[in-house]
């Protein structure tokens, strides 16, 4: 009696709270999320420059042309790069850097905060700053060339330098978020277990190797998953150093969206890309799940 | 994660409850190091480096709006002989950059309202309504995680275009708070979730309806993680790029990474401008960092773990 009573009190009050509460969200999502997808799908039917309706029925040239364009391997190329970069130069130094400071001692929540520090800058700004950094004229490196008594060079503005330049800028801006991951993975740590591996005669780089590491596999799994996720959406940082230039040899594949196709109003082209996109963003997330978090 | 947050004060965070239990100090101290005092210096050496690495364009930049162009030429790392304000004053009196931060702001405030709003709302919903579709539904939005803006955004140029919303703050904004409601929704979600259910149903009993429940028991406990989740929004809205530039063509609605983008066109060469520029338009972001650090890295890192 109480119980039942209780149930459709439960369940009276339900109806106007659902009524009122989800179809904000819902409406928003599916107008500026789910249909613009959908539509992308299908612009990227037509040759249509955003006038009028689409009319133009083209089939799949746009993926062909798409697949045909240099810029477009280059963009892949980049983004290949970034990630590898990000496993073999960010990862390692994000995870040495947090292992040295997961510890509390004098100075080590301050230079958490100061090697988070470029995480928080917008993209923008921090595009801009390297591309003082990296100016022949007024820029740091052409100073430190020119102590050496060397000519500065200009590293952006060269085909085979400037996606070298662009990667150093990310690393620069994203370690420092990956050691944050790190670091909160080393201190929800077990430390008995650590403890334990010392009692029993491990030493330094046995417990990091044997203990340690292995328990931060699901975190690696993850920074790599950001890594990859990061690289894809990799644009505003280009924007200022170069945007994907010269001779898009820094584009990057939202970059070389933006610049062939938004620039230029290429809509069934340019959706085309966006449709390659969502397919590589949307296998690598499924692939994430499938094989890295059937563990957990 | 974000369970954690409203217990530590200052910079305590989750952390501090593994680091906590006894373990004396001075053996811990010995652990990092290694033993070793060459252990030591090689740490704090790779430690000074990396933080060089770090530091030094960001002084830079900040002390090159204080050189002028000659100086900068010459002595591009050293604090400047001469110190000219006049970059940082004419920037700072012009109308310009204040409309800039007026209209970054107003574009991020309004996107953190809407957001906190509505994904609190459905993640209301979804943690307390069992209703059919409610798992459905909430995959549905879930989905929100696996692309981001860029992968449709001639499709959001065109309909934003064809709602008459283009050139205005609304047009930017819609876009990014439907792009963050999976996320917002999550993280909401499972905090609503936590909270204890014998409050929801001694309210019930009581003849407190959802709505007021939401109003004044729910939102009231969860402050925390609407920091955290409106940190979130804001940051990336703040700093967010292609979705303004995409959707705005007038100087006058620019918000400051569009705005700072055209300057520097302007003043293509005038890197001791161009460099006081940045640094007047990072300081907001550095100050909020200084104060919300906490929500912060731990919005920013625990959001996306969540993810």
């Amino acid at each position: 009696m109480v119980a039942t009573a209780l149930r459709s009190r439960r369940t009276d009050g339900q109806l106007p709270a659902l009524l009122l509460f989800l179809p904000p969200a819902l409406l928003l999502f599916t107008i500026f999320v789910v249909m613009p997808v959908g539509e992308a799908a299908w612009y990227s039917l037509f040759n249509w420059n955003g006038f009028g309706r689409p009319t133009n029925w083209i089939g799949l040239r746009n993926y062909f042309s798409v697949f045909e364009t240099r810029a477009f391997g280059l963009a892949l190329r980049n983004n290949g790069l970034i990630i590898v970069v990000s496993l073999l130069v960010q990862l390692p130094l994000a995870l040495t850097l947090a292992i040295m400071l997961a510890e509390k001692f004098r100075g080590s929540v301050f230079l958490r905060m100061l090697f988070f520090m470029p995480y928080v800058l917008a993209e923008i700004a921090t595009g801009l700053i390297f591309s003082f950094v990296y100016d022949g004229d007024y820029g740091l490196l052409a100073a430190i060339y020119r102590a050496f008594g060397a000519e500065a060079p200009h590293l952006l503005a060269s085909a085979d330098t400037s996606m070298a330049a662009v990667l150093v800028v990310v690393v620069w801006k994203y370690f420092g978020f990956h050691m944050m991951l790190f670091i909160a993975a080393l201190q929800g740590m077990d430390r008995n277990l650590i403890e334990a591996a010392r009692i029993d005669g491990a030493t330094r780089v046995q417990q990091l190797r044997f203990v340690v590491i292995p328990l931060l596999y699901p975190t690696i799994r993850l920074s790599v998953f950001f890594a990859v996720v990061g690289s894809l959406q990799l644009f505003d940082l280009v924007m200022p150093l170069t945007r994907g230039g010269p001779a898009d040899s820094s584009q990057t594949m939202v970059s070389f969206l933006y610049t062939h196709g938004v620039m230029r109003m290429r809509v069934g082209y340019g959706s085309a890309i966006g449709v390659i996109l969502f397919v590589i963003c949307v296998t690598v997330a499924f692939t994430y799940k499938r094989w890295f978090m059937r563990d957990e | 994660m974000s369970r954690a947050l409203p217990a530590g004060p200052g910079m305590a965070r989750p952390a501090e409850r593994a680091a906590a239990p006894a373990a004396p100090a001075k053996r811990r101290a010995r652990d990092i190091d290694g033993g070793s005092p060459f252990a030591t210096l090689y740490k704090w050496l790779f430690l000074l480096l990396v933080a060089g690495f770090v530091v030094v364009p960001l002084i830079a930049t900040v002390l090159g709006g204080f050189k002028s162009l000659g100086e900068l030429r010459t002595n591009p790392f050293g604090l400047p002989h001469v110190w000219e304000w006049s970059n940082y004053g004419d920037i700072l009196f012009s109308a310009r950059y204040w409309q800039l931060i007026a209209n970054s702001l107003i574009i991020s405030s309004l996107t953190v309202l809407l957001v906190l709003v509505t994904a609190s709302m459905a993640a209301f919903v979804f943690a307390h309504i069992k209703f059919w579709g409610n798992r459905m539904l909430l995959n549905y939005l879930t989905m929100g995680l696996l692309f981001p803006a860029s992968t449709a955004i001639l499709p959001l140029f065109i309909r934003v275009r064809d709602f008459g919303l283009l050139d205005t703050y609304l047009g930017v904004v819609l876009p990014q708070v439907a792009f963050s409601l999976a996320m917002s929704v999550l993280l909401l979600r499972r905090f609503f979730k936590d909270l204890p259910e014998e409050l929801l149903e001694a309210a019930l009993v009581d003849g407190c309806s959802y709505l007021n429940f939401f109003r004044y028991v729910t939102l009231p406990l969860s402050r925390p993680i609407l920091a955290t989740v409106g940190t979130i929004a804001f940051v990336h809205s703040w700093n967010g790029y292609l979705l303004p530039l995409v959707m705005l063509n007038s100087d006058a609605m620019y918000p400051w990474p569009l705005g700072i983008m055209v300057y520097q066109g302007e003043y293509s060469a005038e890197w001791s401008l161009i460099l006081a520029f940045i640094t007047l338009t990072i300081l907001p972001t550095l100050l909020m960092f200084l104060l919300a650090q906490k929500h912060i890295v731990a919005g920013l890192t625990a959001g996306a773990v969540k993810g």
